[in-house]
């Protein structure tokens, strides 16, 4: 470790190694660092994604994907299904991943690009100077240390602190983050060529739980609930009941907890000297819950737009305001829309879920998305998501 | 106080993520809590597993 870099990265996952490799690409002296002794584990992820999205990151590899999927199907609480897939005898559209190896995959292409990566290494304080982020208080293997960066990156994830340093608040109130339990199974019998989502009051109030095929008859089964809707039964309880339902005779291998921001992108995602980018700037789909691919479009963008504030050797929020402009009108709109329908839909009691599952149970989805599914439901039933109107 | 049984704890973070105080750290695998808590049991709420409870003293 040197005592000054350009560029200081915060958390090794997906949106961190993305923009230490970014600014690394752009000649930049970048140093990455993760708290964790391995980066990837534990893995807190069902490690769903779209297989176009995550294309301009990183080169496909079979190492970290444990399967392909053709598509999604999302079961009402009376079990209608609504299948989402872009041609069902077409080619597959969506990978698991193995988290534990795309991480570092990620960030072994930073370390590649010229970026310093060191594990077992926690920051834990901002140093700033004149109204300005200037480096980070950390401690490594035991030691404290400080080193100095002209812009220091927060990639922090779910429990970031480097916004809170700064002075942002980061803090997750209870209707704002899904609180997960998820087990990996082996041996079950299930449709390997979808991702299954089923939502209800009883099964994840105000979430969902899920069957996604991690390949080899082996699947990540998971149950998510609103932080504001448990009570004593903790989202393990309800994984527990989910799998005595679905799947009870599969083998536990494994057991991932976790929670997942679904607030919405925070309001202020930089200060002079910082940029928050992932799950440490709330960057989730507030519907699906998916921030793998969120956290890698902001950490590239702050990446970019880090290079250019230490070539115009100004890191004031005037040069970085550039990274919220960009994020906004690359992901803004279908994180608003999503957050709009999360309101409305974790409100809903079953009879009326069952109500927008049979009004679209035989559309073809054209497109693999949360907002497309959001657009079909509107349109179908006007009155019943009147508050939702807009997203048409 | 804030109580964690450390062998249900899965070292996740929600409870970092929602303290309203900042007094909760995630250090390596284990949670630790400062003075600055106020034992609002919010992240006792949030926890997926049960592993945090309140526990007041006397
Ligand atoms: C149960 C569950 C299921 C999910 N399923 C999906 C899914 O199917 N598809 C999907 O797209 N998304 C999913 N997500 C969300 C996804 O996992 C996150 O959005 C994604 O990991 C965010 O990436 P990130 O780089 O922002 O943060 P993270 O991947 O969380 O990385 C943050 C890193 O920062 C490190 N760190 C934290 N504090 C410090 C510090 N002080 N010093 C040094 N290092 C630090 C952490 O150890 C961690 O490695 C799921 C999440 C959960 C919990």
């Amino acid at each position: 470790m040197k005592d000054e870099y350009d560029v200081l990265v915060v958390g090794a996952g997906p949106g961190g190694s993305i923009a230490a490799k970014t600014a690394a690409e752009h000649g930049l002296d970048v140093l990455l660092i993760e708290k964790r002794a391995e980066i990837g584990n534990p893995v807190r992820c069902a490690e769903g994604v779209g297989k176009e999205s995550i294309k301009p990151f990183i080169e496909s590899d079979p190492s970290w994907i444990s399967a392909e999927v053709k598509g999604a199907r999302i079961y009402s609480p009376d079990g209608t299904a609504i299948e989402m897939s872009e041609d069902i005898a077409g080619p597959e559209v969506g990978y698991v991943l193995e988290r534990k190896i795309f991480d570092r995959a990620l960030a072994l292409q930073a370390a590649r690009a010229g970026a310093e990566v060191m594990v077992k290494t926690r920051a834990t304080g901002l140093i700033i100077e004149n109204g300005f982020v200037r480096g980070i208080r950390g401690e490594h293997f035991g030691d404290d240390f400080t080193v100095r960066a002209n812009i220091v990156i927060g990639a922090d994830g779910v429990e970031s602190k480097v916004g809170r340093w700064a002075g942002i608040n980061t803090t997750l109130k209870l209707s704002d983050i899904e609180t997960c339990a998820e087990f990996l199974m082996a041996d079950i019998d299930f449709d390997q060529d979808y991702c299954d989502f089923y939502v209800g009051n009883e099964i994840a109030p105000g979430g969902y739980a899920w069957i996604f095929p991690k390949g080899k008859h082996e699947a990540n089964v998971g149950v998510g609930v609103l932080g504001s809707r448990v009570g004593s039964t903790k989202a393990i309880h309800f994984l527990k009941k989910f799998v005595d339902k679905s799947c009870s005779d599969g083998h536990i291998l494994e057991i991932i907890v976790g929670g997942v921001p679904v607030s919405g992108p925070l309001e202020r995602t930089i200060t002079n000297g910082l940029m928050l980018v992932g799950d440490a700037a709330r960057m989730t789909d507030p519907i699906t819950g998916g921030g793998i691919v969120n956290a890698m479009i902001t950490g590239q963008i702050a990446g970019e737009v880090a290079a250019k504030a230490i070539s115009k050797g100004d890191t004031s929020t005037k040069v970085l305001s550039e990274y919220e402009t960009r994020w906004k009108s690359a992901i803004e709109d279908s994180l608003d829309k999503s957050l709009h329908a999360k309101e409305v839909l974790t409100k809903m009691p079953d009879e009326q879920l069952n109500m927008l599952a049979h009004s679209i149970k035989d559309v073809n989805f054209g497109e693999l998305t949360a907002t497309s599914l959001l657009t079909e439901i509107t349109r179908r039933n006007p009155k019943m998501l009147w508050e939702l109107r807009h997203l048409l | 106080m804030i109580v964690i049984n450390r062998h249900k704890c899965g070292h996740c973070g929600a409870c970092v993520g929602v303290c309203p105080e900042n007094a909760i750290d995630l250090v390596d695998a284990w949670v630790e809590v400062s003075d600055k808590c106020i034992e609002c049991g919010i992240c006792v709420k949030v926890c997926p597993v049960g592993a945090l409870e309140i526990q007041h003293e006397g």
